[in-house]
């Protein structure tokens, strides 16, 4: 026997079954492979960081992000990463998860004036130190974000960029060497002001051989996504500059 | 005899060339627009379709009997939002690098017109055997024409393949850019896609004017 599938109590039906069929398969999936994924995502991050201050495996390589190896990540991010340091509110606080904080809530309380957190990671490499202050904007379809880190003359000493949406070829290129390498040496000082660093187009300075412009040569067929990168820079810093005041070697 | 009867390989062949979705049906053209600037997207991309278009077609042909026709449109869309959230989701527990790659295109694969065209005009009529080679053909088809673009549009724009160099260093002057050839800036953005669609439609029906629509 046929169903007679254009009755209105069948398609009810049917749609109640396939509503609770496909939400008990994605919750299953979710749950079960929740550990698995923040497993991924807590590396991520840490790689992340170390990218930024120079632990990577990048060596003679000059294309290509190579990160250190997700089975020994946590233990250099122990060995690399001294100090975790929470600012709230005007105190500085030592917290050893800070980099977990997730800089989109915080931002998001922020605007909304309520009181947040923002992280501060300090490296030590060769007995060199690096203030790694994370950063959070928007690109063209979505979220980006990075990490920066400087030296105490507020220069940077390199940079991770990510991003969740952005055009593949396009926008998404800000996590290529060739655009996050153009940072490095940049200072995001101009004088005594912090002005960050502009991702700028028609700068003359293909090269970017010029590093006290606080300028990088843009992405071609990225403009959006390269003034949201100058915005997030521009933000951070701003937020940071209390902190970074005190740091800095005058 | 073969393993797949005639009409069976005609499932797989048709849309590579005579009924290509893209450049004969015009569909799909919103995400071959979108990422085809690069070779390693289009090839992404390519895979993701034929995965998702093969399994999405079986699961709808299974489902045919049984789906409501009024809200048949909606049911074709959580089929295919399920499946690439489960694939998604599980390359992120496993694959986590692999998963960044393809995190852009998970919305672009949801709202691909073909996937939708060819579980409304094939897989709601036809067994899952004759669905899955139709979804692969339709894929295939697709994934052809992509790369075609995407190979035209990385190499004129950037001078690489897959991201590798292949016309010298355009900053160092070396290769073909010692004689003064520059990348077109324009290859990269997306109305160059539209125009290289536009090109090998042209070729195309050149070469089979049985294509060309009568006035």
């Amino acid at each position: 026997m046929a169903i007679d599938t254009d009755k209105n109590s069948y398609t009810v039906i049917f749609a109640a079954v396939m509503v609770v069929v496909v939400g008990s398969i994605l919750a299953f999936l979710a749950s079960g492979l929740r550990p698995n994924i923040q497993e991924n995502e807590r590396f991520e991050k840490q790689q992340n960081i170390l990218y930024a201050m120079g632990i990577n495996e990048n060596g003679d390589d000059k294309g290509a992000v190579n990160f250190i190896p997700t089975d020994v990540v946590e233990g250099e991010f122990a060995n690399y990463i001294k100090e975790q340091l929470v600012i709230e509110g005007g105190k500085t606080t030592e917290d050893k998860e800070a980099y977990l904080i997730d800089m989109k809530k915080q931002l998001a309380a922020k605007k909304k004036g309520q009181p947040y957190k923002l992280p501060v990671f300090i490296g030590e490499k060769d007995g060199k130190k690096f203030y790694i202050i994370p950063m959070y904007g928007k690109g063209l379809w979505d979220a980006i974000w990075g990490f920066v880190a400087l030296d105490d003359s507020l220069t940077v000493q390199g940079v991770y960029f990510d991003h969740k949406a952005e055009t593949p070829g396009l926008g998404a290129n800000i996590k290529m060497r060739y655009f996050m390498d153009d940072f490095t040496g940049e200072t995001i000082l101009k004088g005594t002001q912090y002005a960050g660093i502009s991702v700028a187009k028609g700068n003359n300075d293909p090269l970017n051989k010029e590093k006290t412009d606080n300028e990088v040569d843009a992405l071609a067929g990225a403009t959006i996504t390269g003034n949201g990168v100058s915005a997030m820079i521009k933000e951070s810093v701003n937020l940071y500059k209390p902190y970074l005041e005190t740091i800095r070697v005058k | 005899m073969g393993l797949l009867s005639k009409k069976d390989t005609n499932l797989i062949l048709d849309p590579l060339a005579d009924n290509n979705p893209i450049t004969i049906q015009v569909l799909g053209i919103c995400s071959a627009l979108a990422i085809t600037a690069e070779l390693k997207a289009s090839l992404v991309m390519a895979v993701s379709v034929i995965f998702v278009l093969g399994v999405g077609n079986v699961v709808i042909s299974l489902m045919r009997n049984i789906i409501p026709s009024k809200i048949r449109i909606i049911v074709q869309l959580i089929v295919v939002a399920t499946l690439v959230i489960i694939v998604d989701q599980v390359l992120k527990a496993f694959a986590y690098e692999l998963s960044k790659t393809l995190a852009v295109f998970v919305g672009l694969i949801i709202t691909n017109c073909i996937i939708m065209g060819r579980f409304e005009a094939f897989a709601l009529a036809n067994g899952p055997w004759k669905s899955f080679l139709d979804g692969i053909g339709n894929a295939l088809g697709y994934g052809v024409i992509l790369l075609i673009v995407g190979f035209f549009r990385e190499l004129l724009g950037s001078g690489t393949l897959f991201g590798i160099p292949v016309l010298g260093d355009p900053i160092a002057k070396t290769g073909l850019y010692a004689t003064g050839y520059e990348n077109n800036g324009f290859m990269i953005i997306p109305p160059a896609a539209l125009i290289v669609v536009g090109i090998i439609i042209w070729v195309q029906r050149m070469k089979n004017p049985a294509l060309v629509e009568e006035n």
